[in-house]
């Protein structure tokens, strides 16, 4: 144990040392790994907001896609119902025309009769006149019968 | 033997000394330059580490020196509690360099001696009489010049936390409070010899503690190197694996009472 300027010595070096330490290797390293340790909870922070996000948009995609598919279900609905709407329209419209067509037959029918009894009963009296004069030509002045042979010819 | 024994031992116990006659101007060279050194090592690894450090991918060397920061800042945060940009600097300082300066010990106890002998020769010197001492922290005046650094800390920590006449007026009030004022009077030489008892006894315990262990260290390795060769192995290698663990817990010591007591410096009594 002997005492000596060695302890001065010592003093200052670890005085320097302690002053350097404190100025140029402490506060750069300590900052550093802050800053490490700031990013790392920012990415944790930022991993668990996009989880998050990630579980909000999911819902969201379940959500849409219920919607849709509701959607859907209820246009195929609407669809079916509009379908058998426009074949039960045909239907109705088709019966209506056959209904129609039928009728406007029948009259056309009726009329033809109609006609064809006038052409038949024209026919028949003409007939019925062209045999009466062929009977009467021999006895009946024309001139003398005219007249009721006008009246005949009406009566038909 | 026995008297050649003695030299061997003395041989090694003896510092190099500036000047043959000794005397307090004197200087222990290889506890200056091998602690100076010591030192250069540090700042220059973590100085070269903190400037190429980075956040993001760092190498292991950077690893390494973030894991002792790491150590340090837990400690120092746990045990000193007001806001101070000096204590884990000079905690971190401590603990590596005395760790550096104990582990000169590991060192096999001739090398460096033998060297410096065989240069001293090549240079004209008698190698008798070429001393070199490789643990630093096994002079008192190293481990000293800290714990006296030390207490210049505490002194200065609590003139800045109390101010002086706070400081002052604790001196001569703590342990011993009286509220009676001509007692108070009477207190006050008993406080203030209790109180420079504690302040002297801080320094006194960190050093020696440190010097001891290391002296003793070092002893015992000059000793067991005096054994048979083929014989030394058998109580070196216990020996220096047991001492890994003292060089390191001494420095951890010696860092962490630092701590405690700047941190007694800062708070009231």
């Amino acid at each position: 144990m002997e005492f000596n300027a060695t302890l001065l010595g010592q003093a200052i070096t670890f005085a320097i040392l302690v002053w350097f330490t404190m100025k140029f290797v402490w506060p750069p390293l300590t900052n550093m790994m802050d800053e490490r340790a700031k990013r790392i909870a920012d990415g944790l922070a930022a991993a668990e907001r996009g989880k998050q996000d990630l579980e909000a948009a999911e819902k969201r995609a379940g959500d849409e896609l219920r919607k849709a598919k509701q959607q859907a279900t209820e246009i195929v609905m609407a669809a079916e119902k509009r379908a058998s709407q426009i074949v039960e329209e045909a239907k109705e419209t088709a019966r209506t025309e056959g209904a129609r067509l039928v009728a406007e037959a029948k009259s056309d029918i009726d009329q033809e009769v109609l006609r064809a009894k006038e052409t038949l009963r024209e026919h028949v009296s003409s007939l019925a006149v062209a045999g009466a004069e062929k009977i009467l030509r021999h006895e009946i002045d024309k001139a003398k019968h005219a007249e009721l042979l006008a009246s005949i010819k009406a009566e038909f | 033997m026995a008297s050649n024994a003695t030299e061997y031992i003395k041989h090694h116990l003896t510092f190099w000394n500036s000047s043959h006659e000794g005397g307090f101007w004197s200087i222990h060279v290889d506890t200056f330059s091998i602690s100076l050194l010591l030192g250069f090592v540090f700042l220059g690894v973590f100085a070269s580490v903190a400037r190429n450090a980075k956040v993001e991918n760092p190498g292991r060397l950077q690893l390494f020196v973030e894991s002792l920061i790491e150590l340090v800042d837990t400690q120092v945060k746990e045990i000193f509690h007001g806001k101070s940009k000096v204590v884990a600097p000079l905690a971190l300082t401590i603990f590596c360099w005395v760790f550096l300066m104990n582990a000169m010990d590991m060192l096999p106890v001739d090398l460096l001696p033998w060297i410096a002998a065989n240069i001293g020769a090549a240079l004209g010197h008698d190698p008798h009489h070429v001393y070199l001492r490789v643990v630093p922290s096994a002079d008192v005046n190293a481990t000293f010049a800290m714990s006296l650094s030390v207490v210049l800390y505490i002194i200065g920590f609590s003139i800045k936390a109390k101010g002086l006449g706070g400081w002052g007026k604790e001196l001569l009030t703590a342990p011993f409070h009286a509220h009676n004022p001509v007692l108070a009077l009477l207190l006050a030489p008993i406080n203030f010899a209790f109180q420079m008892v504690e302040l002297a006894a801080k320094p006194i315990s960190l050093s020696l503690r440190l010097f001891g262990n290391m002296y003793a260290g070092e002893l015992i390795f000059i000793l067991i190197a005096l054994l048979p060769w083929g014989a030394q192995w058998l109580l070196g290698a216990p020996w220096a694996i047991f001492h890994i663990l003292v060089i390191t817990l001494q420095a951890f010591v010696f860092m962490m009472l630092t701590t405690v007591y700047l941190s007694l410096a800062v708070e009231a009594h």
